[in-house]
């Protein structure tokens, strides 16, 4: 699939650089700035409004949405469309996402750069369909099943929404893995002012292509980076894929501990060592701080508040906000360990997060959840409350 | 501009979140932050619909309403239900065809029936957008003007302008 990228097309399509739009439509409009060229998806709230705007503008930017039968199918398209040469998303919520996990594992085994937008709401199943929630953020983990690792990210805001839109790409076709935007349906659904970034505000990763001739290429054998130059379907160049282990001609081979060792390791390296640059953090840490609140995505909206109605009684407190999910911040987390006695966890889930939080802080501060479901956010005095009984 | 929170309720169908969509926009062209949320139940029509808006000129973190400072009821069942969360001096203000309530602080506009005057009945949402403007000034009538030109379809337009004005003058305006 051949796309040029048409920046004044783009633009013409998205409209006016300021616009007051919910977090489902900054997902779009960071999509499309990026240069995704494909879209499968099947419709579920509350994420409907990415397919629906998608379907909208996707074709009158020059790229093709397909509304597929499924998630399972949606998924398929997407990493078949990605290996044709597009730049390919899928948006979907709780149960789409449980559909897509067994696809998930095969774009992380035939490193398949491809974007899934899980706009979260309230489970397990059907759950609560309007209600929002942070019920997936071990799913994204380990929803597919074996060794892996995998790129999430998770936005506070309709404008980090469009912005961490455009790194999934880029962090998707750098490293040729899945990458899973965790949103949920509180930013989903929330209006605010969005500003389209102007060209050189943000950046574009295209994967690498072929460097050899045809009679050279091997489609999974990586350099330095670990991560293999990609050939595109239907260019000349012989690529073999398949989810079973394989070799670097891409051939497989299911008996070899040895190769799947190589394989496997490379796959979760190519991410693990590149940890320093994949993770992103807020930090609002004060001197002399016992106290922190660590939160993410749309808990730390009234986590924020709820620092500064602290600070503005003058109470010490620090604050971390993940903004990228996994690999895990695990060194920015002990970091903050080491500041403070007591670290308060607010997720909309009964805990999730906590656990790599409590792994990564290996004792040196109590970590203390402050769980929510059936969706409202947490007011910022729920927070406060649990701040001020003593755990 | 301080923090002010802005909660509006009433049934699927009223044209609630539209019309915390077209207060918000307002809200950002008069050049302050806005944001806004909603709820709703699955039906398209019927059930009970909320839609919240925050406006102040500062960074807006929790985006949701604690303590309103003004409360619009487009219904009964609405207002029984949402009337908690109020700042002492918030502004209550109710569709008096839909809604009956005792207290004489409550304002009570009969934006239904103005709105069927005109012609359309789906119209009582901007005629209460006219008094709120004209009760709070919490957007300028400009911005809202052109917000609500911006998302009504152009042919309706008019009748759109009509009702503002109508509610508009009910509210003192």
């Amino acid at each position: 699939m051949r796309h040029k990228y048409d920046e004044k097309k783009i633009r013409r399509v998205i409209g006016e650089k300021v616009q007051f739009v919910q977090g489902d439509a900054s997902a779009v409009y960071g999509a499309l700035l990026a240069g995704c060229s494909f879209f499968a998806g099947y419709p579920i709230t509350p994420a409907s409004e990415t397919a629906e705007l998608m379907s909208k503008l996707l074709p009158k930017a020059g790229g093709v949405y397909i509304q597929m039968e499924d998630e399972i199918a949606s998924m398929g398209a997407i990493i078949g469309a990605s290996w044709a040469g597009a730049k390919t998303m899928t948006t979907t919520s709780g149960p789409g996402f449980s559909l897509m996990q067994e696809n998930i594992g095969y774009a992380c085994m035939t490193e398949t750069p491809c974007v899934v937008i899980d706009v979260q709401r309230s489970g397990p199943s059907t759950g609560q369909p309007t209600e929002g929630s942070q019920g997936d953020m071990m799913q994204a983990r380990w929803g597919t099943h074996g060794d892996h690792e995998i790129i999430a990210l998770s936005p506070n805001s309709v404008q980090e929404t469009l912005d961490l839109t455009i790194e999934a790409f880029n962090l998707s076709e750098k490293y040729r893995t899945p990458v899973i935007l965790l949103t949920d349906g509180e930013i989903g659904h929330l209006r605010e002012k969005c500003v389209m970034p102007e060209k050189g505000e943000f950046e574009i990763i295209d994967r690498k292509g072929p460097t050899v001739g045809r009679d050279k290429y091997v489609p999974f054998q990586a350099d330095e980076s670990l991560v293999p130059s990609m050939a595109r379907f239907g260019d000349g160049y012989h690529v073999y894929v398949t989810g079973l282990t394989h070799v670097e001609k891409g051939y497989p081979s299911t008996s070899s501990a040895e190769d799947h060792d190589r394989l496997v390791r490379r796959l979760v390296d190519k991410i693990e060592k590149n940890r320093k640059s994949i993770t992103m953090v807020e930090k609002d840490y004060q001197k002399g701080s016992k106290i922190a609140i660590l939160a993410y995505g749309a808990s730390a909206r009234p986590s924020a508040a709820a620092v500064r109605k602290l600070r503005r009684k003058r109470k010490k407190v620090d604050f971390l906000r993940l903004i990228t999910i996994w690999p895990f911040p695990n060194e920015e987390v002990r970091e903050l360990a080491d500041r403070v006695d007591r670290i308060y966890v607010p997720e909309m889930n009964l805990g999730q997060l906590v656990h790599p939080i409590r792994e990564a802080a290996e004792g040196r501060a109590k970590i203390i959840q402050v769980p929510r479901i059936g969706g409202p956010l947490h007011t910022p005095k729920e927070i406060m409350d649990a701040m001020r009984k003593k755990a | 501009m301080m923090r002010k929170e802005i909660r509006i309720a009433g049934f699927g169908g009223q044209g609630i979140v539209l019309s915390g969509f077209i207060l918000g926009q307002a809200a950002l062209l008069d050049g302050n932050n806005a944001v806004q949320s909603q709820s709703y139940g699955p039906e398209a029509r019927g059930g009970a619909a909320k839609s919240e808006v925050i406006i102040s000129d500062e960074k807006i973190d929790y985006p949701r309403v604690t303590e309103a400072d003004v409360f619009i009821a487009m219904s009964q069942e609405a207002y029984d239900k949402l009337q908690g969360d109020l700042k002492e001096r918030s502004l209550i203000l109710i569709d008096k065809d839909l809604v009956d309530a005792s207290s004489k602080a409550i304002k009570g506009i009969p934006f239904t029936s103005t709105a069927d005057k005109l012609g359309k009945k789906i119209v009582a949402n901007v005629v209460m957008l006219g008094a709120l403007t004209a009760m709070t000034g919490i957007v300028s009538k400009d911005s809202i003007l052109k917000a609500i030109k911006t998302n009504v379809p152009k042919k309706a337009i008019e009748i759109n302008m009509k009702a503002f004005e109508k509610g508009y003058k009910l509210g003192g305006g």
